[in-house]
């Protein structure tokens, strides 16, 4: 399989979007017949730009917005105001074309004709998008191996498993070669392996045949494992922008250092460190996220006798709480 | 259109191909269908043992009002009789991903869960139209042997209008899929039955402002060689393909406005 060429009207820019604005006009029933209508701002000037064969995490609490972003770079819905370019194409003007171009999985709802063998779905999906019979053959095969879904494709899709069902809405969105795969909470409600499998197939999708991944989740840790590059979204706008170590910084997390000693000490003292709790002979002490734990553990380990020390990296999701608290109360 | 035609193609003959493996199933659901039909008929049938004309019609003539619906409302609802669904998909959020395929919305909601049992309404259309044929004694000339093909098709056209319209509406109002049914269902059941059982201000309205009527009233009056009612000139039994073009052109009107409202809304 080849990778995609370089070619595209913005340049390496896969994906820009500029001031990107989504107004809904929300009416509210107030009474009997009487509707209050409000405006809600769904996206309230977003810009970024992606670029080619890069894998960005799009992250925020629900009804952030990233949904509707989404549905805007896929053509569904039409913004209320900014410039967006998929590809050198503006979604929601040419949605037909833009679709041989993207895959897209909403993870809580499926691609697939829910009544009808897996199979069926794929060979519509290949006539449809009207794929090459020998570039179809190879894309599925891949799939079917990767995803293992070759005792799955006769099983209609209404008797799949979450995960199973995730895995074949992922190999249809990827039969006709799409440049731009746009995921929407791909592992909700799946159980570990299932997670693992389809996590392990998007990093392999994206190393070697350089797609361009945008993902939405609530999972952190698909973050973790996957993107290098995360977009925060509250409220409609951008929150941060960059890798995920800065999230730590700007969040003010920090790492917990678990000591355990050889007896029972009053709280330890080393300096940059400061002692969450002590129970018997094991204390924890954190550190800022941004430095080194090395000095400290020196320092620990030369004054104290010490028999084990374990090293926890913070929680993103408090992370992101805690950025969210800073912006709600100034 | 190619391209819409083509999706279509693909779409109902997955479905078929999938219909097709319970052979069994098949053709009970599809005998269903005719029965289920068939009643309406049997209706008709039970009141002309008591009398001999029903507003002034034979069970001839009736025969061929009824069948010439039941064939237009046959091909109309095996075509395009999935579009009620379309206000689950809007609900359900699974629009959206007909949105992100490359082949026509509209395509894809009418083809979806193509239904060939539907033939059951058709076969027993034609069975009650062909009776009608041999019974009545029609005065066969060129125009009214062009008409009845020209009738049937039209009225399948417009039928299929009413139905994309319907669906267009339900963009806007959620739940309305009983609507619809009330304007395709409810006028499929009134063109079934002689128009002067009817209130005379109602038949108007219904010819004027339900694009219906020109389904078969008029010209099945022509074709059995009845004046027009209400004074209306018999050139009007020629109208049916006019009828049938701008019906599908409002209709198409009505989807593209649906969807750019739903587009723009998400709901």
């Amino acid at each position: 399989m080849s990778r995609h060429p370089e070619s595209s009207a913005d340049g390496t820019d896969h994906i820009v979007v500029d001031d990107l604005q989504k107004v809904f006009d929300v009416r509210k029933k107030t009474g009997l017949v009487r509707r209050e209508k409000h405006r809600v701002r769904a996206v309230d000037g977003i810009s970024f730009t992606v670029p080619r064969g890069e894998m960005v995490g799009y992250i925020g609490p629900n009804g952030a917005g990233k949904s509707t972003t989404i549905k805007m770079l896929t053509g569904i819905l039409t913004p209320s105001a900014g410039r967006v370019r998929v590809a050198g194409i503006e979604p929601a003007r040419d949605r037909t074309r833009l679709t041989r171009r993207i895959g897209v999985v909403f993870g809580q709802r499926t691609t697939l004709w829910w009544d009808l063998p897996l199979i069926d779905s794929y060979r519509l999906m290949h006539r449809m998008y009207r794929v090459e019979d020998r570039r179809f053959r190879e894309n599925l095969d891949r799939c079917v191996e990767l995803l293992e879904l070759g005792e799955l494709l006769d099983t209609p899709v209404r008797q799949l498993s979450l995960g199973q069902r995730m895995r074949g809405d992922i190999a249809a969105a990827l039969l006709h070669d799409p440049e731009v795969l746009y995921l929407d909470e791909p592992t909700i409600g799946l159980d570990v392996i299932s997670k693992t499998k389809v996590r392990t197939f998007l990093r392999d999708l994206n190393a070697e045949r350089g797609t361009t991944v945008l993902l939405t989740t609530h999972d952190l840790q698909d973050i973790e494992q996957l993107c290098e590059r995360v977009m925060v979204i509250d409220h409609g706008r951008l929150m941060y922008d960059g890798a995920l170590a800065g999230l730590h910084e700007i969040g003010e997390s920090e790492r917990t250092l678990v000591v355990d000693l050889a007896e029972e000490l009053p709280p330890v003292d080393a300096p940059g460190a400061r002692v969450l709790k002590v129970e018997g002979p094991r204390q924890w002490l954190a550190i800022p996220a941004a430095a080194s734990a090395a000095p400290v553990v020196t320092a620990v380990a030369s004054a104290y006798p010490l028999v084990d020390l374990s090293v926890r990296e913070p929680d993103i999701e408090a992370v992101i709480a805690k950025m969210y608290e800073d912006r709600a109360a100034p | 259109m190619v391209d819409g035609i083509r999706a279509y193609r693909m779409i109902a003959a997955m479905w078929i191909r999938s219909t097709m493996t319970y052979r069994a199933s098949f053709a009970m659901t599809l005998f269903g269908n005719f029965a289920a039909t068939a009643f309406d008929f049997v209706a008709i049938l039970l009141m002309f043992s008591h009398v001999d004309a029903l507003g002034g019609f034979t069970l001839g003539e009736i025969a061929f009002l009824y069948g010439a619906t039941g064939i237009a409302f046959g091909i109309a609802d095996l075509v395009m009789g999935s579009m009620d669904r379309l206000g689950r998909r809007v609900r359900d959020g699974t629009l959206d991903t007909l949105l992100v395929r490359p082949a026509p919305v509209l395509v894809q909601v009418a083809a979806d869960r193509f239904a060939l049992r539907r033939l059951g309404r058709i076969t027993q259309g034609v069975l009650v139209f062909g009776y009608a044929l041999t019974v009545v004694d029609i005065d066969w000339t060129p125009a009214r042997a062009l008409l009845v093909p020209v009738m049937l098709l039209s009225g399948a056209a417009i039928f299929s209008a009413v139905f994309t319209a319907g669906a267009a509406f339900q963009f806007l109002a959620q739940d309305s899929a009983e609507v619809q049914n009330a304007f395709t269902y409810g006028g499929n059941t009134l063109l079934q039955y002689p128009p002067s059982i009817f209130a005379r201000e109602l038949v108007r309205g219904v010819t004027f402002v339900l694009p219906l009527a020109f389904v078969n009233w008029l010209p099945a009056l022509y074709v059995l060689g009845r004046e027009a009612p209400a004074g209306l000139p018999s050139w009007l039994a020629f109208l049916p393909p006019v009828v049938a073009v701008v019906c599908c052109a409002l209709a198409s009107l009505a989807w593209r406005a649906g969807l750019r409202s739903y587009r723009s809304t998400g709901s």
